[in-house]
């Protein structure tokens, strides 16, 4: 089993870089890189590089440091690790103990949260949650027994470094035989790159509403849409095209630190099986991962192994990770990453001849929000049976901007499938098209309604089969949560102990995003508090329009998809917009943890909470 | 399965605040639960009541303060929740600058607005004047406004306003500004002034796209006044109407010329104050202008 980790653009010299820098520092004689001996600080003085290098635990250092990084022909401020961005690729094995060491070279507070990682919660790397952060020039160490294997990834967690590159993968090698086998393996870590400060991304998605994109609808489109839909859009004060908040031309969407001007390569011979560890490390980007030609099989999920399921296409939320086994035959396969909205791809040529480029597939035509994605679900087909994946088929249609409800009947919608019995239709002054879109009487009691919450959906539907937006209706095989089956389907023999459900709620035009109609800042002495080793079935209802992928630390969840003891386990769920997913929990990892939107700049806004899990009682107390 | 959540974590630990920390042997203490639960029984020390941290039930998540102290978690917490949903920011809108060709001698108008605050809370300003060149300044005035969230998409504010044209005049503002179905952006006001004058304003602008950066504005504004005031030329009723239609072009989003038509029509009372004043009561604007924020 070959296991070369090949950065391609292969720099033959960056393969054999030093692994770590304990065992450059021990080399007196070799100079000392900028960002090893502090000389790039705040000061900006040196450039990061593209792509990453390999640090193998279990003792492993970390430098952050800013600098200048340049890709395409877009140039900026970025924070890397270890002088690149990504961050270096660390590799620890299961049942060893880990040693992460974190040095913070920048002018301002750092942190480095390990995404997916199983550990001692005060290790976990969120300032004021966890640990007190990382001062200016300070350092911290991350121990820990490593208790799992699959791919996963780091980030920081202050502030919005995340957007300037402070992000980076780990593997973890199975202590025993692993159940996937490959000969060749790849990091395909997926990430954006602006040259716009994030804050002042920040702002103008406060002040702004849709500054990001170019797909707006507008007089001359090519929407095909009529008058009456464009009408209803605007009596709602909502966009249809409100599907990534920021996008290209402001972002360079990039695969291991390259944007696709910079034609990254990623080598493989004939014949053997290529392992891809797909990472989203991006801020605010789902990712339509395709390879024209060649088949993926996935086999594992959020580092979880899974069982094997072949797709053609497939979508990455923020944060979550997919690892496919791909087995070309000789050539050049195109590795396109497109955008959601479609404004952009990210790039790699997966090829067996070096030097020869690849033909990417054009962007698609973008796609459109629909009545389901308003939290109208299941009226168009009437009844729908909870875990409809299939069902949804009839929606196909409206994503390519054919919204039909001109020909519904809304006297038959039926509202049987929603959560609370719902009142008479009133016609009330908030209706669109016979819809109220902001019935707040539907909310459950813990919903705090005030000017946070822009909407409320009427009727949310599971969409654990759904694949995502605008990859409901292309003609090849999309994975969906419904597909995930777990490889060791051992655990969820036990019944939830309670069940609760949680709101993600926002208003666009105020650019307010948040749990339940509190922001973060707003519930500070109220956490989501949990028994210890308590099993909680967590429903998620999404009162927007957009796709949150809603991350819990420390603790793995169950989707509840409909796999029974084979539930697979993830660190991240995508809800979809106007819909509801629903995970079971087994708090057994105590501490408090954060959970939240992985969009950066949703969860900047508001859209966190703490989870508050009971330490063990002990005997004798 | 019942587990009663009435174990803290600050009493699982041991008061840190007396402890040497750097004698802790973390990694055996992880050792000594593998399923890494994080359990510290494996220090050697008596458990003893906390008291100055709260109970598990209640209070801000604190099991970090058991872990790092209470001292050293506080700023950072206090960070984490501000730099969560409570940043506040600046806004400044130059809505119309503009050239105003007509009849006569042209003219100049300014409309800007900014504030400063967070999602729900701003203190907002306004400048609007007018005049012609070469000629005393029409109407001048700046309104300084607390500007609160009253649901998603509109705002109160209420404020004072100061005229700096003719007669010198403060008013009261109370009205609400927000965004109307159909994105239509409405600025509603009344005003009560310190001679006892109540008048009211309503405008209303919407932002057609005819493509990403080519938009069509119509624009329209009603002045109204509950009595005459002669002072100010002002008769009682409907005082004025204004309706206007810019073709503006984006360069960016934060930056846009544009080039219009508006029409001005003085009404009732103040129609006959306008003409007995030599002036025409229905004055037609080409305009020439730029919007921009920032």
């Amino acid at each position: 089993m070959t296991k070369a980790f090949n950065n391609s653009l292969a720099d033959p010299s960056r393969r054999t870089f030093v692994r770590s820098l304990a065992s450059l520092a021990a080399l007196a004689s070799l100079p000392m890189p900028a960002w090893a001996s502090g000389k790039m600080g705040h000061k900006m003085g040196g450039a990061l590089r593209n792509g990453m290098d390999e640090v193998a635990g279990p003792n492993v250092h970390l430098h952050i440091a800013d600098g200048m990084f340049r890709t395409d022909n877009r140039s900026g401020h970025g924070i890397g690790l270890n002088g690149t961005i990504p961050g270096p690729l660390i590799r620890l094995r299961e049942g060893t103990r880990a040693n992460l060491m974190v040095h913070n070279m920048l002018g301002e507070d750092s942190s480095v949260h390990w995404h997916g990682l199983l550990l001692p919660f005060q290790f976990d790397g969120v300032p004021g949650l966890s640990f007190p952060g990382i001062k200016p020039g300070g350092n911290f160490t991350a121990k820990f027994d490593v208790r799992q294997s699959g791919t996963y990834w780091y980030h920081s967690h202050s502030g919005l470094q995340e957007q300037m590159g402070h992000y980076g993968p780990i593997i973890i090698d199975p202590e025993g035989k692993d159940p996937v086998e490959y000969d060749r393996e790849h990091v395909i870590l997926l990430s954006e790159f602006a040259d716009m400060h994030p804050h002042q991304i920040m702002k103008k998605l406060k002040v702004a509403e849709g500054y990001f994109s170019q797909q707006k609808t507008a007089t001359f489109d090519d929407y095909n849409m009529n008058a009456e839909e464009r009408l209803m859009w605007g009596r709602m004060r909502m966009m249809p095209t409100d599907i990534a908040d920021v996008s290209a031309p402001t972002y360079t969407y990039m695969i291991n630190g390259h944007g696709p001007a910079d034609g990254l390569e990623l080598p493989f011979e004939p014949g053997e099986r290529v392992r891809l560890r797909f990472i989203n490390g991006s801020a605010m980007t789902f990712f339509n991962i395709r390879i024209p030609g060649l088949p993926m099989m996935v086999v594992q999920a959020d580092g979880q192994n899974v069982q094997p399921t072949e797709v053609d296409e497939f979508q990455i939320g923020i944060a979550e990770t997919y690892d496919v086994i791909v087995t070309p035959k000789a050539g050049t396969f195109a590795l396109a990453a497109e955008s959601m909205d479609r404004s952009g791809m990210a790039q790699a040529a997966l090829t067996s001849q070096p030097g020869k480029s690849a033909i990417f597939p054009e962007l698609r035509d973008p796609p459109l929000l629909s009545m389901v994605d308003m939290g109208h679900g299941g009226m168009a087909e009437g009844g729908h049976d909870g875990h409809g994946g299939s069902g949804h088929s009839g929606h196909g249609s409206m994503a390519q901007g054919k919204m039909d409800h001109s020909q519904m009947d809304h006297s038959k919608m039926n509202h049987g499938a929603a959560d609370k019995p719902e009142p008479a239709m009133d016609h009330s002054a908030h209706e669109v098209g016979g819809m109220r879109m902001r019935d707040t009487s539907l909310l459950p009691a813990s919903v705090d309604v005030n000017a946070g919450v822009d909407m409320v959906a009427m009727n949310p539907q599971d969409r654990m089969g759904y694949p995502g937006l605008g990859l409901d209706n292309v003609p090849h095989r999309v994975l969906n949560y419904e597909m995930l089956r777990a490889l060791k389907p051992d655990h969820n023999t036990r019944e939830p102990d309670r069940e609760m459900e949680l709101h993600l709620t926002g208003n666009m035009e105020r650019y307010m995003w948040s749990f339940d109609g509190k922001k973060y800042s707003a519930v500070k002495d109220s956490p989501l508090r949990f028994s210890y080793d308590e099993k909680v079935r967590v429903k998620l209802v999404n009162d927007t329009m957009m796709a949150h992928p809603i991350h819990l630390h420390g603790i793995f969840f169950e989707l509840v998809n409909g796999a029974g003891h084979a539930q697979p386990k993830k660190h991240t769920v995508i809800v979809q917009p106007g819909s509801s997913a629903t995970f079971d929990a087994t708090f057994n990892e105590p501490g408090d943890w954060a959970f939240h939107c992985h969009l950066l700049y949703h969860m900047h806004a508001g859209m966190m909470q703490t989870v508050s899990v009971a330490f063990p009682e002990k005997a004798g107390q | 399965m019942a587990l009663a959540v009435t174990y803290s974590p600050a009493l699982a630990q041991v008061d840190h605040s007396q402890m040497d920390h750097s004698k802790m042997d973390h990694g055996k203490t992880e050792k000594t639960d593998e399923k890494g639960h994080g359990d510290h029984s494996g220090h050697d020390m008596k458990p003893k009541p906390a008291p100055q941290l709260k109970p598990v039930k209640s209070g801000p998540p604190n099991a970090a303060d058991a872990i790092w102290g209470e001292d050293a978690m506080r700023a950072s917490r206090k960070a984490l929740y501000n730099e969560h949903g409570n940043m506040s920011l600046y806004w400044f809108q130059g809505d119309r600058l503009e050239y105003r060709a007509r009849e006569g001698e042209n003219g100049y108008l300014w409309d800007v607005q900014g504030y400063y605050g967070n999602d729900t809370d701003k203190f907002w300003l306004k400048s609007e004047g007018e005049g012609s060149f070469g000629e005393e300044i029409e109407q001048a005035e700046v309104q300084a406004l607390w500007s609160h969230a009253i649901g998603p998409f509109f705002d109160l504010q209420a404020g004072v306003r100061q005229d700096f044209h003719g007669p010198e005049r403060t008013h009261l503002a109370l009205g609400v500004q927000g965004v109307a179905p159909y994105h239509l952006e409405i600025d509603i006001a009344g005003f009560v002034s310190n001679k006892g004058d109540v008048t009211a304003r309503i405008e209303g602008e919407y932002d057609h796209r005819l493509t990403q950066k080519i938009i069509l504005q119509p624009r329209a504004e009603i002045n109204l006044s509950a009595q005459d005031i002669p002072e100010l030329e002002i008769g009682s009723g409907v005082d004025s109407i204004e309706a206007g239609l810019r073709l503006r072009y984006e360069i960016t989003p934060e930056f846009g010329p544009y080039l219009g038509i508006e029409q001005e029509w003085k009404l009732g009372g103040s129609r006959d104050f306008a003409i007995a004043d030599g002036q025409d009561p229905s004055v037609t604007n080409y305009v020439i202008g730029v919007r921009f924020w920032f």
